[in-house]
């Protein structure tokens, strides 16, 4: 397919603008102003619109079909969602009406949403309160080890230099520790998925400021030991971290706040259903405990008699975001919310855990699972039996396309061989959870009998495997 | 619920095939004296009932009103294509493309967004977006201090003071100086705005050789409207450019999503955070796009990675893509040049408050009043006109001085309008 660029004619517009109603001039010097002009490309809206169906073309989402990315919940993006963000009384809404008092009458309905919507957040968790803050999880990864740092610099626990991460857990963690100025230790895992206790014991040394985990863990399992994990880090003042992504297992069933869990933070775009956009916007506010609010991000809307106000916190961390983070993305995940209430939040960790273990049920005998315990909303399998026939994870999901269905997550975490992470979610029906199983059974027959077929999938989708050491090698990343 | 579509039969029969009695006992892996005893919840809604609601909350704010806000953030004509594209699920419902052969709209997109931002600002790189312009800011800062592995970070006068106090708050643990000013000497680089906060015109094109003496980058914050008529980071001689990409066709929405738009020199290409597209070919030649460099980020350095980012602001970047597609040269030109055509027109009509700027403005420029800015504003609250933002409530000037944002939506008979009452008001 062309790029926008070879379709591009001078001359050719698809914009007007009104005549312009006052005299045209500039009080720009010749110095200041750009030598040529951008060299965009000159196109009608016809061409503009045909460009851009035609690229969504060769894209799939949800709403196309299954999409079992393991970790990342792409469960259904509802529509309503959607026409409650688009209303110009939020879309339209100026962020700085909320810099200066004077304004703040204008924006009250805006202010009551955020309000609300972390008064809700922090309920649903257990935690003390909450701030929408952070744009995306990675972001309040940041924001909850940077709450960390100012909770121990404040205390005056110079020696507290170290975060502690289990060798399953998401990229971002130590990336984000780091930020923050942590040292990171990783901890090993055991054969049955879980953290291993006595290594963790080992490296909870009094430098220790916190302990970053996932819970149930990137090995779609419950953290048994989770008790015990928090005992050990209060008992030296270190500081339990909740990270958000597997939230959607639990919700309803068990709260982190109550699992011991000091600080967290939620993806708005996992468990609720706010749309992934093809790798962002996300929205990933932090929550915390009692003993962290004074430091939280600032402003924080209040609610007073006269109305929704913004007031800093005492020991405020100060702003990670211009304003309320990605406010419309936190329009859409309170709609969702409040569509489901009480009942509903809890349906969705039943049926999402259900859906998963009905996968695993079905696909046990045809792939190794790649842990004895009892799976949550996410089951992983290792495809090393196939892979001893040359079909390796990689051909599994690659052939998955063929079948119709997005893949799974593959060779994640990092401590399963040739992973395959299978996140179903709670909005798929039975039928097509059937129908991905026949699909991954018959890849399963195939990998034996006819391992080559496998081994050049996709062969349906608009291009074949790309050449990725080219990409990075002859590295071209823009036409210019 | 609706978006749960398993039936009793269904959960029973999926239960038979898992081999348990109920759904209660898929949980038995949670230790029962850590379930959930209750919560205050409110109960569900209809989806009537939450349009409702929901309408009811967007009723009670005043987002119509004529406005003369902006401080980094604009009230820009969004094209109805911009929307409709945009809003189609195959974009919209899709999340990171980590399968490229089904991705290769995701992929070619962010491949030609980063094109036009290269085209834009006139550097050679660009990643495929970060979070938004602050962090933007922040990540330009860190990736100065990799290259040059130096920590002090200058900052100029003309940088939004939202996006000084993100790096405050960003960087409060890392190994950084931060300092005011412009001198490059022993610096990872200099942070310059233009145009600056208080919309301020400058050529920044003399730092750029003091930076390249001294060993410091130039990191030039920019609004990319302003890029139809003014001098671009690169004609400038920056080395990192860095924007907030709202103002091209993305909703002021209150805060976001926003679009963190970075651009750099060849050289610091392996050096720069975010996701980045690549073009490459498959086994039949045919030509796709990949995610590249990988090896900078952290799903696979982990604590070694350039950044902690791990999304990009994707749909985003697709809607600044598709604006500026829909724009094309002149109507980037035309929409920049009616922004500072009508902006000066109001700084003519306001010949009687003291302009703040010491040089020329683009669309915006502060004025002291004769009163409090912000009872000011209340005022013109009630005649429906959003004055501008008083810089005392945002740390960036005195009780009186008011910011005043102009754009193309902006007509003569509002901007006459903002101008009598302000002297109305202002002077009484």
């Amino acid at each position: 397919m062309q790029l926008i660029f070879d379709k591009s004619r001078p001359g050719r517009r698809a914009i007007t603008w009104d005549n312009l109603d006052v005299t045209e001039k500039t009080g720009l010097p010749a110095e200041c102003l750009r030598m040529v002009p951008p060299a965009l490309p000159e196109l009608g809206e016809l061409d503009v619109v045909r460009h851009f169906t035609r690229l969504s073309q060769r894209n799939v989402g949800i709403d196309d079909t299954f999409y079992p990315l393991g970790s990342c919940t792409m469960k259904y993006n509802p529509k309503i969602a959607e026409v409650a963000a688009a209303q110009p009384g939020f879309a339209g809404l100026h962020p700085h009406l909320s810099s200066s008092e004077s304004y703040w009458e204008t924006c009250q309905g805006a202010l009551e949403l955020v309000y609300e919507l972390e008064r809700l957040l922090a309920e649903i968790a257990g935690m003390e309160a909450s701030s929408l803050q952070p744009i995306a999880g990675a972001h309040g990864e940041l924001t909850g080890a940077l709450l960390m740092a100012a909770y121990h610099r404040d205390r005056g626990h110079a020696h507290k230099d170290t975060i502690i991460v289990p060798d399953s857990a998401h990229g971002t963690n130590p990336a984000s520790a780091v930020v923050a100025g942590f040292k990171v230790v990783e901890v090993p895992s055991d054969a049955n998925g879980q953290i291993n206790l006595d290594k963790f014991r080992a490296a909870m040394t009094d430098n220790v400021a916190g302990i970053m985990l996932t819970c149930p863990n990137t090995h779609g399992l419950f953290e048994e030991q989770v008790q015990e994990i928090a005992k050990a880090a209060h008992a030296v003042d270190a500081l339990l971290y909740y990270d958000g992504a597997n939230l959607n297992a639990i919700i309803g069933q068990c709260r982190p706040g109550d699992l011991g869990f000091d600080v967290m933070h939620y993806n708005l775009h996992k468990t609720f259903a706010t749309p992934h956009g093809m790798g962002g916007p996300g929205c990933g506010p932090v929550g915390v405990a009692k003993r962290l609010v004074p430091y939280l991000p600032g402003p924080r809307v209040v609610k007073r008699d006269a109305g929704f106000a913004l007031v800093i916190p005492e020991k405020s961390i100060g702003r990670v975001a211009a304003f309320f983070g990605n406010f419309l993305i936190a329009v859409r995940a309170y709609a969702y919310l409040r569509y489901y209430g009480d009942e509903g939040l809890k349906d969705i960790s039943r049926v999402a855990v259900l859906n998963a273990n009905y996968i695993h049920a079905r696909l046990k005998e045809a792939f190794k699972p790649a842990f004895d315990g009892r799976f949550m909303h996410e089951c992983l399998f290792s495809a090393v039996p196939q892979a001893e026939h040359g079909v390796h994870a990689m051909d599994i999901a690659k052939a998955l396309l063929d079948y119709g269905f997005h893949a799974p997550t593959v060779y994640f975490p990092l401590t399963v061989k040739e992973c395959l992470m299978i996140e179903p979610t709670e909005t798929e029906s039975k039928e097509t959870l059937d129908q991905f199983c026949d699909a991954m059974l018959d890849i399963a027959e195939r990998a034996i009998h006819d391992p080559e077929a496998l081994q050049t999938a996709p062969t349906s989708t608009p291009v074949g495997r790309l050449d990725e050491v080219r990409a990075a090698r002859e590295l071209n990343c823009a036409c210019l | 619920m609706s978006w749960i579509p398993a039936t009793d039969a269904d959960r029973q029969e999926m239960l038979e095939v898992i081999g348990v009695d109920s759904i209660d006992d898929l949980f038995t892996s949670i230790p029962p004296s850590l379930r959930m005893k209750g919560w205050n919840m409110p109960p569900g809604m209809s989806e009537m009932n939450v349009r409702r609601h929901l309408s009811e909350l967007a009723a009670r704010n005043q987002a119509g009103a004529v406005s003369f806000l902006g401080g980094g953030y604009y009230d820009h004509y969004i094209p109805a294509a911009v929307d409709a594209l945009s809003s189609r699920s195959e974009f919209y419902t899709a999340y990171t493309p980590y399968q490229p052969e089904c991705s290769q709209g995701t992929l070619q997109s962010i491949y030609e967004y980063q094109s036009v931002m290269c085209r834009l600002t006139g550097l050679d790189y660009a990643n495929a977006s970060l979070y938004d312009g602050g962090t933007a800011v922040f990540e330009a800062a860190m990736m100065a201090m990799r290259i040059t592995r130096r920590r002090r970070i200058v900052v100029h006068k003309s940088v939004n003071p939202r996006y000084r106090e993100m790096l405050a708050t960003h960087s409060a643990h890392v190994d950084a100086e931060i300092v005011n000013g412009k001198d490059p000497k022993d610096a990872a680089c200099v942070i310059v705005q233009n145009p600056g906060f208080l919309g301020t015109v400058r050529d920044f094109g003399y730092l750029s050789e003091r930076c390249r003496a001294a060993g410091a980058l130039l990191v030039v914050v920019f609004y990319p409207i302003s890029l139809g008529l003014l001098k671009t980071p690169g004609e400038m001689g920056a080395d990192i450019s860095v924007a907030e990409g709202q103002s091209l066709g993305l909703p002021l929405g209150f805060g976001g999503p926003y679009l963190g738009v970075m651009t750099v020199r060849k050289e610091h290409v392996r050096k720069m955070p975010g996701r980045i597209a690549g073009m490459t070919y498959d086994r039949e030649g045919r030509r796709g796009f990949v995610l590249t460099l990988q090896a900078r980020e952290q799903h696979i350095r982990r604590e070694k990675a350039m950044s902690n980012i791990c999304s990009n602001q994707a749909l985003c970047a697709l809607r600044a893509l598709i604006y500026l597609s829909l724009l094309g040269p002149s109507g980037l030109r035309e929409v920049a040049a009616a922004c500072h055509a009508k902006a000066e027109h109001l700084k003519q009509q306001l010949a009687f408050a003291e302009t703040l700027n010491n040089g020329p403005t683009f669309n915006e420029f502060a004025v002291r009043l004769k009163k409090d800015a912000r009872q000011v504003v209340r005022i013109l609250l009630q005649r429906g006109i959003h004055a501008g933002l008083p810089l005392a409530d945002v740390g960036a000037g005195e009780a009186n001085d008011l910011l005043i944002a102009v754009t193309e939506k902006r007509t003569r008979a509002e901007l006459d309008a903002l101008a009598q009452a302000l002297e109305e008001v202002s002077c009484s």
